[in-house]
């Protein structure tokens, strides 16, 4: 469905708990038409007492892509629908779904108005709950993006949502009955206000479902109606009637923590149903034809809404709804707490893969109908690759949404932040291996965000046995005590949590911004320090060798840090210094009082130390004359050096002393093969084997001298960040470790001249803006907790793990992606919902401790195919990536990238195996990983792992060092960039984003086919874009954006896009910057024409297309199949 | 004849027997790096200890390890015991190739950067644990092999 695209982080936010929408970049106007009771809590004032968003100033990308807005329309009518619904209140739902959606949009409804009318609560939670269970809440993940939301509420949404998940169209819907009425049950048999008469009910509705084939609808309906009606009116008593027993059960079936007996007695439950589902099933030739009928009569008619109910009961006498689907679904929303177990229950039918066989050739057997297919479940709809060729989305990939109730999903944490690659998580490990898929994490903790909820208190709610942080998913057992989400202990609500800041409220705990948001900043007590918050320390450690002054670097360098001076995150304290070495090390003294910076030279590499310890690491305030001086004559003074050696390590050594004392940010810049004292360094490189398509050797690193510097400054809080600028081969690889266990960055500009390229330069000089100005976090620590019986054993990143669960950052950035290998140690068939939670601890560049929480609940799923139906193919190829750097370190380049292909062959294989239906002969992956093969190619294609090509070491080093530490957003448009066409933008739909017109040209595959010379193309690759002219590109286009009166005219090196008063050149212009802003890094772009020797860059990026060392993507997919077959 | 014979066959039995007393010292001595690998791994799974400290600690054993196992699989060639020779065989050249392929960039066969990674912890308290039952194993063996023997 729409939601599934939806911008998250506007998810996050449900419109009931809205108080702090303002603060909204996007104007939705579907938070204003949420009942006004809903909306009305805006304490504003109130919340900015102690609770108060913070703006950060990074634009909101994600607001502004189309999918978004579009979807934030969508979003808007179902929420405008939901709202709507309650008019038509239980008793006038026409058949158990509709009903089911009715009450539970009613009860949704509910559930937001009395999240502001506060009285009401614990019925809400009741009513919340029960409608979780229910179908349509669950469904709508599932639903296509096609499916127009207006039509949700009444008609296609339950049978649509239905068969897609399961692959089949029919039935499922008396499974959605069914499991409210088990819900019901549920508390019925908790409360006695209920009455017992339902349980009857449900039986009697259920058994004449089954009995009466499509013929005997009318009845059917009458039952089911009366059925809904008596339910729902339970419901309502179960609201009203439930005091404080109630008010339990509601809360932890609110909240994601079930107990284990209770959901293994529902699962009994479940299953006994299902077995009665079954029947039909041993009577295949019944169901298929009245099933078929009523699937035409749905697709000619063009439905309206009540008509739609009925064939959805129609086909609902087979009613065994997947059987899977129901523990699916039932996970979905946590089960009531404890039960007595019911003995009497037999245990239902086990085997459910089974029946895949006889739903698929059902399906298959259908396959003419169009309307079959939109049937399926979005994400589990085969689809053939290789006669699919534009399998490529209008624009971008959007991350799936957990199967979760719409409650959870809209607490849950924005997958911007925090990805998983298994959006349902398989309940064993077994499921897992089957699968063939990674699980695990990819986290991008210290984004800029736009909209953060800050919370100073003085304790900070824990589980005191895992020390969990409180969050949304955590449940209320009653209001002074809560369950850890990870480790089920139950824990005491401190005295002072029951005060809510936001609403000036007592005695609701549940609504406290920790319990409202899963994205918060704590802002943390001294109990979090081991010392007193560190200063903002810079130290700048430039190359000034006879090569580094060749390439002009220090020029940039120096004038970026002028201009930025001011702008370096940091308060009063921060301080700043400079080192600068050749075949000495030479420090500065800018000692406040010295009339001009003292350079002092140390020439004693091997036992280095500082000449005044005291005075090289100045006050930014207090000596800034001296360093502007400093920074005015730095460029200047090696203009003449004859010194080509670098002793990089014996500078590395002195920083590190001088760092010590505070920790803080160390910037190396360097430009050769370090050649003197301690960590010096042979090239390794051989050019022959550049483009060997055998071995490719010294991945790794020479020495260990760089990791234990790495290593120590780590532990004195100290992070290195290494900017390379090298024309030559510097051993990136040894090099590299001094950031990556530090928790720096890297930053690499292969032949950097500042003249002879302009590109590299500008690049330099835009990331070194980012990179100076950007948020800082120090003396950083990351720990990442998930629920019990889940592990992490493998983290990819720049950081140093320093014991199983603890990632020590000296400093954090806003532009470090994380990512995490999981397995899955004790099975997790007690729990619905799995949780995994970061913490971020750090001191932000104002000395001040702060703790940022990321928690992300997902569903635990039973079946294969529910695995494969929640699959988030960019997080899986993300994951992969990593896995493969590390792999062709450890093993060999050659190992990782079969294990990469082994990847696609064995999840498609397995999943071809569950479907057996399908024919061998094609390949077929779920609609979920249709991108999976092509994404993989990519990645073979890409330099990290690419052979045969010619590839320096340094640049495939480089790669795999962005591979780990960019997050998913970033390496995803590394990996596969996206190409446009652009020269005729004016005829695209276009968005309006800030008063400007923002035009939507379609993703364009990547193969040349695509590229006519009649055309112009933009290809974003993340850090840089690439502007394609086609030969017989207009002259209008020619002219109106790039500013020459021909192509031929068109210089070599442009780098930029002049100001041209045209319609074209206007929305080019505003395209471009708008794919800008949506990143921190500001790209360079390329203009390239036919005989730009650029031209190879940009090719290499049609990873469709055949190379003379790889496969094009036809060919790959057919490769897999062989290897499938086999 | 006699006496001669019984001569040397007591000269052989007290030798062997001295010989395998200290084979017993020695091999309890090299228990130890097993189990105080044991230890300090499961100290680090526990989070007592940083993995920096943790892995400095345990590669100062590596090397020592590597060289008594090799001496006593070597002493066990020239004095012709086959069968042991052959038992310690595997475990000796285990230990050298382990030492042998740390990679060039790590710093030793315990890394502290790698050491929560895919599993090593794990693959390392195995491997211990195994170790430690091949010396338990090795030592009830030359126990109960000296009267035998004699």
């Amino acid at each position: 469905m729409c939601l599934c695209s939806c911008s998250p982080s506007r998810m996050e936010f449900p419109s009931g708990y809205g108080s702090h929408l303002p603060s909204y970049s996007v104007p939705s106007g579907h938070y204003s038409q949420v009942p006004s009771k809903a909306a009305a809590s805006h304490l504003d004032n109130q919340y900015r007492a102690s609770y108060y968003p913070t703006y950060y100033s990074a634009p909101a990308q994600n607001v502004m892509t189309p999918s978004v807005g579009t979807n934030v329309l969508n979003t808007q009518e179902s929420q405008q629908l939901y709202n709507k619904t309650p008019a038509h209140t239980v008793g006038s739902a026409e058949g158990p779904i509709q009903g089911a959606i009715s009450s539970a949009s009613y009860l949704h409804t509910s559930a937001q108005q009395s999240y502001s009318a506060f009285g009401n609560h614990y019925s809400t939670s009741v009513s919340s709950s029960v409608a979780s269970q229910g179908f349509p809440l669950n469904s709508d993940h599932y639903t296509m993006p096609m499916v127009s939301s207006a039509m949700y509420p009444n008609v296609s949404y339950p049978p649509v949502a239905a068969g897609r998940v399961y692959g089949q169209a029919f039935t499922s819907q008396t499974l959605p009955a069914v499991g409210q009425f088990k819900e019901t049950n549920t508390f019925s048999s908790q409360s006695t206000s209920v009455p017992h008469s339902l349980q009857q009910h449900v039986p009697v509705g259920y058994n004449t479902t089954l009995t009466t084939i499509s013929s005997a609808q009318s009845i059917q309906d009458s039952l089911c109606r009366n059925l809904t009606g008596s339910v729902a009116k339970v419901n309502n008593q179960i609201n009203r009637g439930m005091q404080y027993g109630g008010y339990v059960n509601n809360q932890a079936s609110s909240a994601p923590a079930p107990l284990s007996s209770s959901s293994d007695d529902e699962e009994e439950d479940e299953e006994d149903e299902e077995a009665g589902c079954f029947v039909p099933y041993f009577h295949p030739l019944k169901p298929f034809f009245p099933l078929r009928l009523n699937t035409r009569s749905m697709t000619s008619s063009p439905v309206p809404a009540p008509s739609v109910p009925q064939t959805s009961k129609a086909s609902k006498p087979f009613g065994y709804g997947y059987p899977t689907l129901q523990p699916g679904y039932q996970n979905a929303a946590p089960p009531a707490p404890v039960q007595p177990n019911n003995p009497g229950h037999h245990p239902g039918f086990q085997h459910y893969p089974q029946q895949y066989p006889g739903v698929n050739q059902l399906s298959s057997s259908l396959g003419g109908l169009s309307l079959q297919h939109s049937q399926q479940p979005e994400s589990l709809r085969p689809v053939n690759l290789t006669q699919d060729r534009n399998i490529l989305p209008v624009s971008s990939v959007p991350a799936p949404v957990p199967n979760l109730n719409s409650d959870l999903r809209k607490l849950n944490c924005s997958p911007d932040s925090f990805r998983c690659t298994l959006t349902n998580i398989p309940q064993t490990q077994a499921l897992l291996n089957k699968a063939k898929l990674p699980l695990g994490l990819l986290l991008h903790p210290f984004r800029d965000l736009t909209q953060l909820p800050v919370i100073t208190s003085s304790t900070i709610v824990r589980c005191r046995s895992c020390r969990t942080y409180i969050n949304p998913f955590v449940s209320f057992i009653d209001q002074r005590r809560w369950k850890c989400n990870l480790c089920y202990r139950v824990n005491d609500v401190p005295e002072e949590f029951m005060y809510n800041p936001l609403t000036r409220s007592y005695g609701e705990p549940h609504k406290r911004p920790e319990v409202q948001n899963s994205t918060v900043e704590f802002i943390a007590s001294s109990d979090y320090m081991l010392r007193p918050p560190q200063p903002a320390v810079y130290l700048f450690v430039l190359d000034v060798s006879h090569n580094a002054v060749e390439a002009g670097y220090l020029t940039i360098v120096c004038q970026s840090l002028l201009e930025n001076l001011d702008k370096l995150p940091g308060d009063s304290r921060t301080r700043i210094g400079f080192i600068t070495f050749d075949s000495t090390v030479q420090f500065y003294n800018l000692q406040e009082g010295l009339s001009q910076p003292q350079m002092l030279i140390v020439s004693d590499i091997d036992d280095i130390f500082l000449p005044t310890p005291d005075s090289l690491l100045v006050n930014l305030h207090e000596s800034k004359e001296l360093i502007k001086d400093l920074l005015n004559a730095l460029p200047n003074m090696f203009t003449n050096t004859r010194e080509t050696h670098s002793a990089l390590g014996p500078a590395l050594q002195a920083a590190f002393k001088l760092m010590s004392p505070t920790g803080g940010r160390i910037s190396v810049f360097q430009t050769q093969l370090p050649s003197l004292g301690a960590g010096l360094l042979h090239s390794r490189e051989d050019p022959n084997q550049r483009s060997s398509t055998k071995v490719v050797q010294h991945l790794g690193p020479a020495t260990d001298f760089y990791k234990k510097l790495a290593l120590d400054c780590s532990g004195q809080q100290t992070a290195v960040d290494l900017f390379l600028l090298s024309s030559q081969y510097s051993d990136l690889a040894s090099l590299a470790c001094m950031s990556k266990y530090s928790a720096g960055c890297i930053y690499y500009y292969p032949s950097f001249h500042r003249s002879h390229n302009p590109a590299q330069a500008e690049k330099l000089q835009k990331d070194l803006k980012r990179y100076l100005t950007r948020k800082i976090g120090f003396e950083a620590v990351m720990r990442i907790r998930c629920t019990k019986g889940l592990s992490i054993h493998t983290f990819h990143g720049n950081f140093f793990v320093r014991s199983t669960d603890l990632l020590s950052l000296a400093n954090v950035n806003p532009d470090a992606g994380f990512a995490v290998q999981m397995s899955i140690e004790e099975s997790l068939t007690d729990t619905s919902l799995v949780c995994f939670q970061t913490a971020l601890l750090y001191t932000s560049s104002k000395g001040e401790r702060r703790i940022r929480v990321h928690t992300l609940c997902l569903p635990v799923v039973s079946s294969l195919a529910d695995v494969y139906a929640g699959a988030d193919v960019q997080a899986v190829v993300c994951l992969l990536a990593n896995m493969a750097v590390d792999r062709s370190v450890s093993s060999s380049l050659s190992d990782a990238r079969d294990a990469l292909v082994n990847a696609v062959v064995d999840s498609l294989a397995a999943y071809m195996s569950t479907a057996s239906n399908l024919q061998q002969s094609m390949l077929i992956a779920p609609n979920s990983l249709k991108l999976f093969p092509l994404y993989i190619l990519a990645l073979l294609k890409q330099k990290a792992f690419r052979t045969g090509t010619s590839t320096r070491l340094d640049d495939r080093v480089y790669a795999m060092c962005q591979m780990k530490s960019q997050p998913l957003v970033h390496l995803m448009k590394m990996i596969h960039p996206n190409l446009y066409r652009i020269d005729k933008l004016i005829d695209e739909s276009t968005i309006h984003v800030n008063d400007r017109v923002v035009p939507q040209p379609p993703l364009q595959k990547l193969s040349a086919e695509k590229l006519t010379r009649e055309g112009a193309f933009l290809m974003d690759c993340g850090s840089i874009f690439y502007i394609w002219i086609g030969k017989n590109c207009s002259n209008n286009f020619i002219k109106d954006v790039l500013g020459y009166p021909n192509y031929a005219s068109v210089p070599q090196k442009m780098t930029q896009l002049p100001e041209v008063d045209a319609l074209s050149s206007e929305r080019t212009r505003s395209f471009i910057s708008w794919l800008r802003d949506s990143r921190p890094l500001s790209p360079v772009l390329q203009v390239i024409k036919d005989e730009n020797p650029a031209k190879t860059d940009f090719f290499q990026h049609l990873i469709e297309d055949r190379t003379e060392a790889a496969f094009s993507y036809y060919e790959f997919l057919l490769n897999i199949q062989q290897q499938i077959c086999k | 004849m006699c006496t001669r014979a019984s001569s040397v066959f007591f000269e052989r039995t007290f030798l062997s027997a001295v010989f395998m007393f200290l084979l017993l010292k020695v091999h309890l001595l090299m228990m130890l790096p097993s189990y105080f690998l044991i230890i300090t791994l499961s100290d680090l799974e526990c989070d007592y200890i940083n993995a920096r400290s943790c892995c400095s600690k345990l590669n100062k054993w590596v090397v020592p390890e590597v060289i008594g196992h090799a001496v006593v699989t070597v002493l066990m060639l020239i004095s012709l015991h086959w069968f042991i020779f052959l038992l310690n065989l595997p475990v000796a050249t285990w230990n050298i190739y382990r030492y042998i392929m740390v990679p060039s960039g790590n710093m030793g066969v315990f890394d502290p950067t790698e050491i929560h990674n895919r599993g090593q912890l794990k693959s390392h308290m195995k491997e211990a644990m195994i170790k430690l039952g091949f010396h338990l194993l090795c030592f009830f063996m030359y126990l109960y092999s000296c009267p035998i023997r004699a």
